[in-house]
């Protein structure tokens, strides 16, 4: 359990997706206009997040690894189909995020409604591969460590979407040199996070 | 036979040129259009991989435009994303491979980046603005300026941050050579960490569109 909580812990503050990874800086930077929206974005991430990194865990461990067929048979048993990882990561997290998007079209209008165009777009975020690529590297024990870590780096990346888009409300009232407004001064203040979150990184959990 | 040579445009006509070196200016992919930041600033610490990495994408973004262009009369609209998607999981695993075979320390240092070239916004980006539309040989081109466009930055950020953060370049000790080490010089530590690449593209942005004064955002 404690395992648990750490690898939660860390993937929240000191792994963060985007301030140590830069992972999914793309919707990150586009949709980080107002609170709300981010808000919006920042939830579909935790919910795909956490549903495909144990998905991807479990085809990892049973069809990907070298000698991740042995259920099948001895005969299976030194196979390696570890260069298909990318091919398949990617259709099963484009196929979670459809199945994902019809279920709640069905059963929860409110959140569609909500949740709506940003759905689609998180087929191709990149935070949501790397949580499976970095799934893959660090190699978990099991499913359970692996849905914490998903579950965690979204929160992380929702955490970090919300306090650019909150910051950059807020930046409509200040005056910024005119070349580096929009862009430039987003770049810069989330290098600024950045260092902030930095601290966390002392903390040994 | 006329009319078909009519129709023909030179290989490097006025406009094709400017396919491949718009990108690297002013309508470049990072600082302009915001795409395929992801994968780029983790790999920008050092020169190699920054170099090695601009390379990979080129490559990816060149050949699936090709690929895309050649098919996108049957390509049905419906399902594009997914066949896209395919084309550059496909490229992307070749170049994976290629680089465990013959350049394996970079390929350790690159880890999942190479992976998440799949989701560079640059080459889905391209895909759709540009190789659904076009002939195999233009874009070809804008693939290839493209991934130059994005290359150069990766490679400014990675100069900068090498050679202030390590004292070196390309592994190849300059500030030691030039003695600055004996009159106090001290390497800058935090150039090497994350945050310092995101501020240093910042600052590329600034530089840039103070160049270009059209540039600038009104909010």
């Amino acid at each position: 359990m404690q395992d648990l909580i750490s690898i939660f812990v860390k993937s929240i503050f000191i792994d963060n997706m985007i301030f140590a990874y830069f992972l999914g800086m793309c919707s990150y930077l586009a949709v980080s206009k107002t609170v709300k929206t981010s808000v919006g974005l920042g939830i579909a991430v935790v919910f795909v997040l956490g549903i495909t990194v144990p998905v991807n865990y479990l085809l990892n461990e049973y069809l990907l690894g070298a000698g991740a067929l042995s259920w099948l048979g001895p005969d299976f048993a030194d196979v390696d189909l570890n260069f298909l990882t990318f091919i398949v990561f990617i259709a099963v997290i484009a196929s979670m995020v459809q199945l994902v998007e019809m279920i709640i079209e069905k059963y929860s209008p409110a959140l569609n409604y909500s949740l709506g165009i940003f759905l689609p777009l998180i087929a191709v975020n990149c935070a949501i591969l790397g949580g499976a690529l970095f799934m893959q590297e660090r190699e978990y024990q099991s499913v359970a460590e692996a849905t914490a870590f998903g579950v965690g780096s979204g929160i992380g990346w929702l955490l970090a979407i919300v306090g650019i888009a909150a910051i950059r409300e807020k930046m409509r009232y200040s005056n910024v040199p005119a070349p580096l407004k929009g862009l430039g001064i987003t770049f810069i203040i989330t290098g600024l996070m950045g260092i902030a979150f930095m601290m966390f990184m002392g903390i040994k959990i | 036979m006329s009319v078909e040579a009519k129709e023909r445009e030179p290989l490097f006509s006025s406009k094709n040129k400017k396919l491949l070196s718009s990108p690297l200016n002013r309508e470049n992919p990072i600082t302009m259009q915001v795409l395929g930041i992801c994968s780029a600033l983790a790999v920008t610490a050092k020169l190699e991989p920054a170099f090695v990495m601009a390379i990979s994408v080129t490559f990816v973004t060149a050949m699936g435009n090709v690929v895309i262009s050649s098919l996108r009369k049957t390509i049905p609209p419906r399902i594009r994303i997914i066949v896209q998607l395919v084309v550059i999981a496909a490229l992307v695993i070749v170049v994976d491979q290629f680089l465990k075979a013959f350049a394996y320390n970079v390929s350790k240092q690159l880890s999942v980046f190479v992976g998440l070239i799949i989701t560079n916004c640059i080459i889905m980006g391209r895909f759709e603005a540009f190789a659904m539309a076009n002939k195999p040989w233009p874009s070809f081109l804008d693939g290839l300026g493209n991934g130059l466009g994005y290359g150069m930055i990766l490679i400014i950020v990675g100069f900068f941050r090498e050679l202030f953060g390590s004292g070196t370049l390309w592994g190849y000790p300059v500030m030691e050579q030039l003695g600055l080490y004996k009159i106090g010089y001290a390497n800058n530590g935090m150039m090497i960490l994350p945050p310092m690449a995101l501020i240093l593209v910042g600052v590329i942005i600034w530089i840039q569109r103070s160049r270009y004064r059209e540039l600038i955002e009104n909010k």
